[in-house]
């Protein structure tokens, strides 16, 4: 063993001290490598960005027309003071990357976020052998068992179906990256017109214009004749429900694509209408399988059920410790993410608040539940 | 049925309407005695299900522990671990999968074993989840009683106050059909059968608001146990609200049966009494969940009721009299008995003016109440908590400024979120200690930045407990203090909770145990 780790847990990345690089870094580095461009992942602020190519549009929108940002491909080397590091497909979001990093014989491999069901939209997870394996564990609890995706893509079809008979609308809220961009490639799309908010109209846009194969969408104005929302799909970022936007939409009936949705208690605290359980984290079926195929002989925990998955694979006869990062938070960061959109400062971002503007002028009263009184 | 898909309330009706119209009269009263907190018990240990469970899904007890403390719930829990491929399981009615339960309090822990297993592996995971439910109860599925009763007046096209009526007191699915509980018109009705109780709203705004004072009466607000006390067919019988037949826990007002004529419904409050006068709730709390009540603890707990209403005179409802027509009824009644002081009628308030009601309010907690009831002098009995007639009007509640220390995540729908909070003030030493639990009273945006706080600020884990760096201060609110020797601080407050967050102020300007002493010594 080296008397230093190859990667160390250092409260503010994952960093590699021969090659003085961070991967996913939550504060302002140097050198920062980016496994994806959630906004837990990839944070402001760096000098210089490394990320695969397919990331690139959206970090730049996020993140600065400007960054100094270097692309590569899967599978290609890139050697740093003698450390060879490479990217591997993650299968969590367009772009999403396992880092591997080589030095001396020894790899370790810092998977980001990863799932392994092909979405149809990000490159497939493919397992990398290594000595030393970081997983998440977001959903790191045997109570998770996603459906195949073909399953829940049914459900939201059936759903979507159901209300345009009840000449109602669909509204349909998921992260804008990732879970949105999977439902357009695996739902049977009904209309020609799919209605979105400001924050997955812009980011579709930018897919779209970076040349991905997505639909085109129709950003809701306050220009919008509400009568045209009646049958049709709406797609919205997580934090509208609590928001006057949505009720231009009435009647509608509000679905949630979520993996928290497989318990009761998520689902009703969202007061949705319909949880659909569809998340682009593993679950722990595939958790393990993941590691297993890895053939690491220690294995590090980050963000989700650290302690329990840890100590699950410390009984099972895998070495595994837990680590405490700062990722792991998309759904805080939701709000975040439209923030930053709106700096992007593109015109439709314009109208789209706009349209938000409207809603509160006419009602500024708020839609927020207030939690049951008692005990 | 699809009930717990749903948060809204008329949806809900609907789906039940459509259950009592459609299901068989069986189906129909098993899904009654669920909705109605009836379920019977199958005799099966919690603990030997879990098991069982946790064997079947291939993991360790400890395990099944974590998942249990993010689900929340038991039969939820089980119905995500078990391996499941069914899509959709078993087409046994309601009634059918009760025979199946039944069969089990007559097994031996193999056979059951064998029996629950069984119906695991036939059931899809939704299913699994209601079955757990019928096994192992808490079947709460988000309708109260009245959105049943609601549903099932306008199923059968009956008044709601017939159907209220109708499924209280003491019935049993196995001694009943829905025919004789439901529709039979004859009154045939069991004897113990109380009345749905009239519930009152907070008052709003300012006490004037209710227009002229000649048109109310108010009493104090008693802290007691609201009771209903029924004397017919040569039997009493005690209901406390919650719908429990505690005729047996209050022995001293089975005297009652010898003054009271046949065919007569008291409403009123149990309080605890001594030297003739109310006593706080407190002591009355230390015979409530006691199995048996001996000598000692009648004597430390002497109990009174405090009549203020009657519903049936000489055997004939009369909630559509109105308050003041009940009131003579209810003073005649009181005359006739031999002068008891454990049968005593709640006072009404003298006052002309409403500046005189507010200056009594002021004086609450030194008559032991909790502050006013305010009636309407012409209105009838209703069902259920109703605006308009009868307002309760509460003195505030003590608090103090407390600091968050522990933390716990909650259960059903708060099952990923921190939501049962420790709070602590501080002792004398510089530390914090901690005095109370509190559960309620942040908005959900609140409760959503508290839990983002805990998240990021745990200091230790014990089990599902973490303990929280002290910063988050909160003022606590409380409706009586007592001296307790069971608690580090010495003190127990009754109901607390959280009345706001105060961002203003730092851990270091929470209050002090000092200052709560202090309370205790003015409310003593």
């Amino acid at each position: 063993m080296p008397a230093q780790s190859l990667l160390q847990f250092t409260g503010k990345s994952i960093y590699c001290a021969v090659a003085d690089a961070h991967i996913d870094p939550w504060i302002p580095v140097d050198r920062a490598i980016i496994t994806h461009a959630h906004s837990d992942h990839a944070r402001w602020g760096s000098k210089h960005y490394l990320a695969h190519k397919d990331s690139e549009p959206i970090l730049r929108l996020r993140l600065g027309q400007d960054i100094s940002l270097q692309t590569v491909e899967y599978y290609e080397k890139f050697v740093i003071n003698g450390v060879t590091f490479s990217l591997h497909p993650a299968g969590h979001i367009i772009g999403s990357a396992q880092v591997r990093v080589e030095y001396k014989g020894e790899v370790w491999v810092a998977s980001g976020d990863y799932k392994l069901e092909n979405d149809n939209f990000a490159k497939p997870f493919e397992p990398v052998k290594c000595n030393v394996f970081i997983t998440e564990s977001t959903f790191g609890l045997p109570i998770y068992k996603w459906q195949p995706q073909h399953e829940v893509m049914t459900e939201i079809d059936n759903w979507w179906r159901q209300n345009k008979n009840e000449d109602k609308a669909s509204v349909l809220m998921g992260y804008s990256l990732g879970k949105m961009q999977r439902i357009l490639k695996n739902i049977e799309l009904q209309d020609k017109v799919i209605y979105a908010h400001g924050a997955i109209y812009t980011l579709n846009e930018r897919l779209r214009q970076a040349g991905f194969d997505l639909p085109e969408l129709t950003l809701v104005t306050k220009e919008t004749d509400r009568k045209l929302f009646r049958g049709s799909l709406v797609l919205a970022p997580p934090s509208v429900d609590s928001s006057t936007w949505i009720k231009k939409f009435a009647p509608y009936s509000l679905g949630y694509c979520s993996g928290w949705m497989a318990l009761r208690g998520a689902k009703n605290r969202r007061a949705v209408d319909q949880g659909f359980v569809l998340s682009d984290h593993v679950d722990w079926p595939d958790l393990n399988t993941a590691v297993k195929e890895s053939g690491a002989e220690k294995v590090y925990v980050t963000h989700g059920y650290t302690s329990i998955y840890a100590r699950y694979l410390n009984e099972n006869g895998i070495e595994a410790g837990e680590v405490h990062t700062m990722y792991g938070n998309e759904d805080e960061n939701e709000e975040e993410e439209v923030v930053q959109d709106i700096s992007a400062g593109t015109e439709a971002y314009q109208q789209h608040k706009e349209s938000l503007d409207e809603e509160i002028t006419i009602n500024s009263k708020s839609t927020i539940k207030s939690p049951q009184q008692g005990i | 049925m699809n009930l717990d898909r749903t948060n809204k309330t008329n949806a809900k009706v609907e789906l039940m309407k459509q259950y009592f119209l459609t299901a068989s009269d069986e189906d129909k009263l098993w899904a009654l005695t669920l909705f109605t907190g009836r379920r019977p018990s199958f005799k099966v240990n919690r603990t030997m299900v879990k098991e069982w469970a946790a064997e079947e899904a291939g993991i360790p007890m400890w395990l099944f522990q974590e998942s249990y403390h993010s689900v929340g719930d038991l039969g939820e829990t089980i119905s995500l671990l078990l391996p499941n491929n069914k899509v959709d399981g078993s087409d046994r009615s309601l009634t059918e999968w009760f025979r199946y339960l039944g069969m089990l309090p007559g097994m031996t822990d193999e056979e059951k074993h064998d029996h629950i297993l069984q119906a695991w592996m036939q059931l899809s995971q939704h299913e699994t989840f209601v079955f757990n439910k019928l096994l192992m109860g808490s079947f709460r599925i988000g309708v109260s009683q009245t959105l049943v009763v609601r549903a099932l007046a306008e199923a059968t096209e009956t008044d709601s106050n017939v159907i209220a009526h109708r499924v209280m007191g003491q019935w049993e699915p196995a001694g009943t059909t829905f025919e004789q509980l439901i529709l039979d018109k004859g009154e045939n009705d069991n004897a113990s059968r109380p009345y749905p109780f009239f519930l009152a709203y907070p008052i709003e705004g300012d006490v004037s608001g209710l227009g002229n004072p000649e048109d109310w009466f108010a009493e104090w607000k008693w802290d007691g146990i609201r009771s209903q006390i029924i004397y017919r067919n040569n039997e009493l019988f005690i209901w406390t609200r919650g719908e429990e037949l505690s005729t047996e826990k209050f022995p001293e007002l089975h005297f009652l049966s010898e003054i009271l004529p046949n065919g007569t419904v008291l409403d009123g409050e149990i309080v605890s009494y001594m030297d003739d006068k109310p006593m706080p709730f407190n002591v009355l709390q230390t015979r409530i969940g006691r199995k048996n009540l001996s000598k000692k603890v009648l004597e430390e707990a002497p109990v009174a009721f405090l009549a203020y209403d009657i519903l049936e005179a000489n055997g004939v409802d009369i909630r559509g009299l109105t308050q003041q027509q009940r009131r003579v009824e209810l003073e005649l009644v009181h005359q006739k008995a031999p002068s008891q002081l454990v049968f005593n009628l709640s006072p009404l308030i003298d006052f002309k003016e409403w500046a005189v009601l507010r200056e009594l309010h002021t004086l609450s907690r030194q008559n032991i109440a909790e502050g006013f009831m305010i009636k309407r002098k012409e209105s009838t009995y209703q069902v259920g908590r109703k605006k308009g007639d009868w307002w309760k009007w509460k003195i505030d509640p003590l608090s103090v400024d407390a600091v968050l220390i522990y933390a716990q995540k909650g259960s059903g729908r708060r099952a990923e979120l921190f939501t049962d909070y420790t709070f602590a003030v501080w002792g004398e030493d510089g530390k914090l200690v901690p005095f109370a639990k509190a559960y309620s009273g942040l908005t959900d945006v609140e409760i959503g930045q508290v839990d983002y706080f805990i998240k990021r600020n745990v200091l230790e884990k014990f089990g599902p407990v973490r303990t929280v760096k002290p910063e988050l201060v909160f003022e606590i609110g409380f409706e009586g203090i007592n001296e307790s020797s069971r608690h580090k601080s010495g003190i127990a407050v009754r109901f607390p909770r959280i009345l706001r967050w105060r961002k203003d102020k730092k851990a270091e300007e929470a209050d002090t145990l000092e200052a709560l002493k202090g309370i205790l010594e003015m409310y003593r």
